[in-house]
């Protein structure tokens, strides 16, 4: 086409364009509203709830009342406190993100690459622990894992296991947030993976690289945007949660941050304001590790 | 650009020479895809594979590239055996029927990724070099998904090219393409390939595509080989009703040998006498096929007289159709014992249509110009 020809075009579109402005600018916004309402009722205001609590004290010889007075010192108060089990958290959620991915990717590639007609059984067999609910299901690891269970029971008989127990260890903590984060780990690597096209696999072979080298070059970087969805599904919920270190920890050396904010929440009298300072930070913590994170490998490795 | 390539590593086979397939079968299950094929490419040719949809040319070129492993037979370049060989060991290139970029990498990526898996110190000027002979350096930081069919066609094929491999495979590279850009980039990679001197091994089912691109071209017909030889002498000669009716179009009927001399055949059908030269008959005995091009036919209104010996007359028929194409105009013409032949008639004059449906009429055709093939079904029962 010619630069005449298709400066016409441009022409004629920024003609129409002007007609049409009025109406373009505004259709999106109110699109919006719905989305917005959405977000104001289950996220804002809670949220400003929660932010409030966390700078209020105690109502002096009336239990369980507050009043605001912008007390920063909650937040300090907490964290010196409670750090080692904010620390924890982000510990045992790194540690459980990098087992649930050392299995789901592979458990995700199978799927997409080899099952063949197997894969619609391997998918029920990913998604089935959801028919049944997250707490059962860890008490139900509780028993596999008890001292008398089988796997506890086989390892200390071959005396293989330190201290005698799986239970009640940082251990089985890890082991089981990432037995309960695992489906979310694999769906969205698994999602991304069947999107990547076998021929462009065999391109890679094509093109002189040997299999690990397919892998490294080009399976794995197809699949980023996977890895990057299932990491934070897995990683931001084991951060927070709580039930695990409850069910399969120790009271002294497996506590996560959730617990602590649970036992403000509902078992210390006057602990509000600790715990929601301790989920604000919480919260400011995980939002910056997600930029971070999306900063590093969204914007380089994605598009 | 034969500079773009020198020094290879890791365990990439050197192979230089002629492509040669020995007796090549490829069965899934119980089903051959290629059959007992054997064909020599020889270096530096423009080869084109051609035939109907599902008649093993994929399969043909997945077991040069090896990415596919053929059932029996050999696979060699040169003197280098390369039955077994994984495909990254081979010295051979696919531009891939669906392109097969890769999305995440740039177009420059794209390219300078086999360079770089050869270690290479000079991947990236490679990649440039090679760009630009497929016209695309000015979108080199693009990725795959922000270009044309056409564009993504040429960053394929450079992908390919700047390896230079000792034969690169073409699965329809084409075949997204519309028809314009598609005849511009048969042009361009005519003009390519004869630019680099690599074997080309272009998988194709548009006939004329094959004819317009090929030194050679193979007819593929249910995995096996149906004939081979240059555009010009397939089209001209055909050995098989299927390869007749495949390359171009032809009229054909069936007809008896009733005598021969040394070299000539005639044959009779409807009480019409046929000669032909015996080297333009596959088949000269029994019941054969009879067929002529239908560009080769002459159409006059008048029984013709004082034709040359070596003309055949045949009439009169009835124009049951006429159609206007622009450089020719294609006639239906029945005649009565033969059923319906077509004619095209070159469009020499100002006003070219003048004979309407209905007319009687007379076709005529120089002897040397037809054949004869088997039957179809006689083709059939043999093995
Ligand atoms: N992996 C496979 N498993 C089973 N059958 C296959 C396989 N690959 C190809 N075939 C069969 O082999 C035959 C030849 O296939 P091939 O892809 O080589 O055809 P083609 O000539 O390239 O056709 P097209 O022009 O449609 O691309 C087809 O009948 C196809 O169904
Ligand atoms: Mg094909």
């Amino acid at each position: 086409m010619t630069a005449l020809a298709q400066a016409q075009i441009a022409n004629t579109t920024a003609v129409e364009g002007d007609h049409r402005v009025k109406g373009r600018r505004i259709t999106p916004y109110l699109l919006l509203i719905p989305g917005l309402l959405w977000l104001v009722m289950f996220f804002v205001v809670p949220m400003v709830q929660l932010a409030i609590v966390s700078i209020e004290s105690k109502f002096p010889g009336y239990p369980g009342y507050y009043y605001l007075d912008w007390n920063v010192f909650n937040y300090a108060n907490a964290l010196s406190e409670f750090w080692p089990q904010l620390l924890r958290s982000f510990l045992f959620a790194g540690l459980a993100t990098i087992m649930a991915f050392l299995i789901g990717y592979p458990l995700a590639y199978a799927m997409a690459f080899k099952a063949g007609r197997w894969r619609n059984v391997m998918m029920i067999c990913v998604v089935a622990p959801f028919f049944t609910s997250f707490i059962l299901r860890t008490i139900a690891w509780r028993q596999i894992l008890a001292d008398e269970g089988p796997i506890a029971s086989t390892l200390n008989a071959l005396h293989l296991l330190p201290g005698g127990h799986i239970t009640e260890t940082w251990v089985a903590v890890v082991a089981g947030l990432t037995y309960n984060f695992l489906p979310f780990m694999t769906l969205p690597i698994y999602s991304s993976l069947e999107r990547v096209d076998p021929k462009v696999i065999e391109a890679g072979g094509d093109l002189y690289a040997n299999g690990l080298t397919t892998f490294r070059r080009v399976t794995l970087p197809m699949s980023m945007p996977g890895v990057l969805a299932g990491t934070l599904m897995t990683f931001i919920p084991a951060a927070g949660d709580y039930v695990n270190a409850d069910l399969l920890g120790s009271d002294i050396d497996t506590k996560m941050v959730g617990n602590v904010i649970e036992s403000q929440f509902f078992r210390v009298p006057g602990g509000f304001p600790t715990a929601a300072a301790l989920s604000f930070t919480l919260m400011a913590i995980i939002l910056l590790m997600l930029f971070a994170y999306t900063r590093r490998f969204g914007t380089e490795e994605l598009l | 650009m034969m500079a773009l390539f020198s020094k290879t590593s890791g365990s990439f086979r050197e192979a230089k020479g002629d492509l040669r397939l020995e007796a090549v079968t490829k069965k899934f299950g119980d089903f051959t895809a290629v059959d007992d094929l054997s064909l020599t490419v020889p270096r530096g040719s423009f080869f084109a594979l051609l035939g109907p949809s599902g008649c093993g040319k994929t399969t043909n070129l997945r077991m040069i590239a090896g990415l596919e492993q053929p059932s029996q037979g050999r696979i060699l370049i040169g003197d280098t055996d390369l039955t077994g060989s994984r495909p990254y060991e081979r010295p051979v290139n696919t531009v891939f029927q669906s392109y097969a970029l890769f999305p995440h990498l740039t177009v420059r990526d794209n390219v300078a990724f086999g360079p770089k898996r050869r270690g290479l110190p000079d991947a990236m000027e490679k990649a440039d070099a090679a760009l630009k002979l497929v016209q695309m350096g000015h979108l080199a930081g693009r990725k795959p998904p922000q270009l044309s069919g056409g564009q993504q066609q040429r960053v394929a094929l450079a992908r390919a090219l700047v390896n230079e491999p000792e034969v690169l495979l073409l699965d329809e590279p084409l075949g997204a393409l519309d028809l314009k850009l598609r005849r511009e980039m048969q042009v361009e990679l005519k003009r390519i390939q004869t630019r680099v001197g690599l074997t080309f091994i272009h998988v194709t089912h548009d006939q004329e595509e094959a004819m317009t691109m090929a030194d050679t071209i193979a007819v593929m017909n249910k995995g096996r080989i149906e004939q081979m030889g240059t555009p010009a002498s397939l089209y001209d000669l055909p050995r098989t009703a299927f390869v007749a009716r495949f390359l171009g179009q032809a009229n054909m009927f069936e007809a008896e040998v009733v005598s021969s001399t040394a070299d000539t055949l005639t044959l009779e059908r409807a009480g019409h006498h046929f000669t032909l030269p015996r080297k333009r008959a596959a088949v000269e005995t029994g019941t054969v096929l009879y067929g002529v091009r239908p560009e080769k036919l002459f159409l006059s209104e008048k029984a013709p007289t004082d034709l040359p010996s070596r003309m055949v007359t045949l009439g009169p028929g009835r124009i049951i159709d006429v159609s206007f194409t622009g450089v020719s105009t294609n006639y239906i013409v029945d005649v009565p014992g033969f059923g319906a032949a077509s004619a095209f008639e070159q469009n020499l004059d100002v006003d070219p249509v003048h004979n309407r449906p209905g007319d009687e009429c007379w076709l005529s055709w120089d002897q040397g110009h037809a054949f004869t093939v088997a039957t179809e079904t006689a083709e059939a029962s043999t093995p």
